[in-house]
C-alpha cells in the first residue's frame, strides 16, 4: 500500500486535533506517514502513533530556519520524490495552503483546498468542498501528479488505531531561493480558555448589535461550553479580535449549534456559518435576513434576552 | 518601482451563483465584477505608490471578455495601466494552469512587487500568490494584514490562528493582502474620467508563448466529479420576545434539541 503524507499541524511541538483528523483520512487512502517539522517530543510521537502514523518523518527545525513557508514545501517535495505517496495532506490554513500551492508547482500536481471530507475511490482521493457561501457541495479529484489536499478542521472523526510510528530523520538542504522571506517576529496568541472556534460543537457569535458589549455573548457561550465568534462589523469596530471573525474572510465554522446574536446575516457572514447543523438567531429586527436560515429565532433585544437565557441554562444544567 | 496587481473577475456574490453542465462556474449568465477581495490589494498598491512617489501600478487579469471590467474598475480607483489576458483556450483552467498564465504575463511586465488579494470571492482557494511566487522564483509573503515597503524591503504582518508573525523580504517579491489592511477607496468622478484614457492591452496565449494544450478544462489538474445545490435552509420557528418569553422559548428549544 502506498504512503500518504500528512504534514503535522502542531503548536510548539504539541500536535493539534486537525492532525489526528488528517491521519484518519490518510488511512482511508493508504498508509499514513506523518511529516513533523520541529522538535519531536515523546508526547508528540505517542499522539501520532495513537492515530495511526506508521512512519514519522522528522525534520530538524534548524534546517528550515527562520524563513517563511517555502522550506516546508521543499521538505515535502523531497519526500514526494522519495516515497511516491498516494496523496499529501495538510491543513487548510493560510500556511498549509501556501505549502501545498508551492508543492503543486514543484511537483506539477493538482491541488484541492478547503476539503470538508475526503473519501477513497479505490485509493484515489475524492474531496468534498462546500462552495459559494455554502450553497453548493462539490466533489472533485486530482487528475495530475500527486494529489495535494488541504483539509479543513472537523473533516473527520479521529479514529484511534495503533500505528507503528517508526521515526525516520530526514536531512534536507534548503535552496537559496527559499531564504528570500524571513520571519522577524513571532507573537503567540493568548489562549481564550474556550474551545477552539473551528472545532467547537457550539458557537455563540455577536455582531454590531452588541454595541461593543460582548459580555452577554461570552456569558451565554460559557454557560453552554461554547466558543465565541464575531461578525466583521464587530471586529472592524475593534470589539473583538480578528481571530474570532466568522465569514468569508474569517473562519468557516460548521458546529452542531450556531447562535447568531445582533448579526444581520450578510452573505459574507453566511459563508462562514451556513453549514452549521442548527442555527439560532436573536435580533431585534424581525426583517433581518438571518431569520431566513434559522431553526429558531427570537425577535428581541440581545441585552435582555441573552442574560435570561444564560441564567436559565445555568440553572437547568445545575 | 513597478507594482503589478493581479485581479479576478468573478460572479457577483449577492446574485445567483451556479455551475454549468460541465461543472465549471457559470461566468457568462450571471453578473460579474471585480472580486471585492482584490480591491484591498489595489488599495495597498495605490497607498505604496502615494508613499514612494515614483511607482507605476499595472493591473493584470486573466479571464473572459467581460473580465476587462475588473481591470477598468481598478484603473478608475487609480491604477495606471491594464493588461487583460484573454483566450478561449483558457476557459476551465485549474489554479495550477492559471498560475502559469499569470506568471508568463508578469514576466512580460516590468515588476518589482506583485500583489494579490487573499483569495477570490468565487473559487476562494487563495493559492495563486504562492504558485506564482514559486513559478517566478521570487520570495512570497502571503495573507498580510498589513504591508509596508521600505526601500527594497517589504514587511508584512500576518495574523495567524496561533501567532502573529512579522516577516520581511527583498524585492522583487509576491505578496497577498487580506481585508484587514483597510477599506478600499471608491473611484472618484475624476478617476472614472481619467480611466477612459488609460491604456489596456489584450494578450492571447500566443503573445505569452504559452502552449494552449497546457491550459483549459481538458488539461486541468483537478476534475470536478459533481456539484450539488444544497437544499436551501427553511426558516423555522420565530418568536417575539415579550418580558422574557423569548428567552424562555429559546431555552426550551435548546432543551428539546438536547443542547442542555
Ligand atoms: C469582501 C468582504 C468580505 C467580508 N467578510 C466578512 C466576514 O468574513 N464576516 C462577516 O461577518 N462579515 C463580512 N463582511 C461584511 C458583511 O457584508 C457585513 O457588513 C457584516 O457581516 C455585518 O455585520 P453585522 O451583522 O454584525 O452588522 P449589521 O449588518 O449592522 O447588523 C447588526 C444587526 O444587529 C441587530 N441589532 C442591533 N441592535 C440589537 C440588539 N440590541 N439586540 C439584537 N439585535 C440587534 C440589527 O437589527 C442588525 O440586524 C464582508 C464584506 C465584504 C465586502
Amino acid at each position: 500500500m502506498s504512503e500518504v503524507l500528512v504534514l503535522v499541524d502542531h503548536v510548539g511541538g504539541s500536535v493539534r486535533k486537525t492532525t489526528n483528523e488528517m491521519l484518519t483520512i490518510a488511512r482511508r487512502l493508504g498508509e499514513p506517514s506523518a511529516v513533523f517539522i520541529g522538535q519531536l517530543s515523546d508526547d508528540a510521537t505517542a499522539a501520532l502513533k495513537q492515530y495511526g502514523a506508521e512512519k514519522i518523518y522528522v525534520i530538524d527545525p534548524n534546517a528550515v530556519g527562520p524563513y517563511l513557508v517555502t522550506p516546508k514545501a521543499e521538505v515535502l517535495a523531497q519526500l514526494v520524490e522519495q516515497a511516491s505517496p498516494a496523496a499529501v495532506l495538510m491543513s487548510s490554513s493560510a500556511e498549509g495552503k501556501e505549502v501545498g500551492a508551492r508543492l503543486a508547482v514543484k511537483t506539477d500536481s493538482g491541488m484541492i483546498t478547503d476539503a470538508v471530507d475526503v473519501e477513497s475511490d479505490g485509493g484515489t482521493p475524492v474531496a468534498t468542498q462546500s462552495v459559494f457561501a455554502g450553497s453548493y457541495t462539490v466533489k472533485s479529484k486530482v487528475s495530475k501528479g500527486t494529489p495535494i489536499i488541504a483539509v479543513k478542521p472537523n473533516s473527520a472523526t479521529p479514529e484511534a488505531v495503533d500505528g507503528a510510528g517508526t521515526v525516520e530523520q530526514v536531512s534536507i538542504t534548503i535552496s537559496d531561493a527559499a531564504k528570500g522571506a524571513q520571519m522577524t517576529g513571532v507573537e503567540p496568541k493568548k489562549a481564550s480558555g474556550r474551545p477552539e472556534l473551528t472545532e467547537a460543537a457550539i458557537v455563540v457569535a455577536g455582531g454590531r448589535g452588541t454595541g461593543g458589549n460582548f459580555e452577554p455573548v461570552e456569558q451565554l457561550a460559557d454557560s453552554l461550553g461554547a466558543a465565541v465568534g464575531a461578525s466583521r462589523a464587530a471586529v472592524d469596530s475593534g470589539w473583538y479580535p480578528h481571530t474570532f471573525q466568522i465569514g468569508q474572510t474569517g473562519k468557516v465554522v460548521s458546529p452542531q449549534l450556531y447562535v447568531a446574536t445582533g448579526i444581520s446575516g450578510a452573505i459574507q457572514h453566511r459563508a462562514g456559518m451556513q453549514t452549521s447543523k442548527t442555527i439560532i438567531a436573536v435580533n431585534k429586527d424581525e426583517e433581518a435576513p438571518i431569520f431566513e436560515l434559522v431553526d429558531f429565532g427570537v425577535v428581541g433585544d440581545l441585552h435582555s434576552v441573552l442574560p435570561t437565557v444564560t441564567e436559565e441554562v445555568t440553572k437547568r444544567k445545575g | 518601482m513597478n507594482i503589478v496587481v493581479c485581479v479576478k473577475y468573478v460572479p457577483d456574490a449577492t446574485g445567483d451563483r451556479r455551475f454549468e453542465a460541465d461543472n465549471t462556474v457559470d461566468r457568462v449568465g450571471v453578473d460579474g465584477l471585480l472580486s471585492e477581495l482584490d480591491e484591498y490589494a489595489i488599495e495597498q498598491a495605490l497607498q505604496i505608490k502615494e508613499k514612494t512617489g515614483d511607482a507605476e501600478v499595472t493591473v493584470l487579469t486573466v479571464g473572459p471578455e467581460g473580465a476587462v471590467d475588473a481591470v477598468r474598475k481598478a484603473l478608475q480607483m487609480g491604477a495606471d495601466k491594464g493588461v487583460h489576458v484573454s483566450d478561449e483556450a483558457i476557459a476551465g483552467s485549474c489554479a495550477l494552469s492559471t498560475s502559469l498564465v499569470l506568471a508568463e504575463a508578469i514576466k512580460k511586465i516590468d515588476h518589482d512587487l506583485v500583489m494579490f488579494g487573499m483569495g477570490s470571492t468565487d473559487g476562494a482557494m487563495g493559492v495563486l500568490p504562492a504558485m506564482v511566487s514559486e513559478r517566478l522564483g521570487v520570495p512570497g509573503m502571503t495573507f498580510g494584514s498589513a504591508i509596508e515597503v521600505d526601500g527594497d524591503k517589504v514587511k508584512i504582518r500576518r495574523d495567524g490562528d496561533t501567532a502573529t508573525v512579522t516577516a520581511e523580504g527583498k524585492l522583487p517579491l509576491v505578496a497577498s493582502v487580506t481585508d484587514q489592511t483597510g477599506e478600499a477607496r471608491y473611484p472618484s468622478f475624476k478617476g472614472i474620467m481619467a480611466a477612459k484614457k488609460k491604456p489596456v492591452e489584450t494578450w492571447s496565449l500566443s503573445d505569452l508563448g504559452v502552449d494552449a494544450g497546457l491550459v483549459g478544462l481538458d488539461a486541468a489538474s483537478t476534475t470536478v466529479e459533481n456539484t450539488e445545490a444544497r437544499p436551501p435552509r427553511t426558516a423555522g420557528e420565530i418568536v417575539t420576545d415579550e418580558d422574557g418569553s423569548g428567552a424562555k422559548a429559546l431555552v426550551d428549544f435548546l432543551a428539546s434539541k438536547k443542547f442542555i
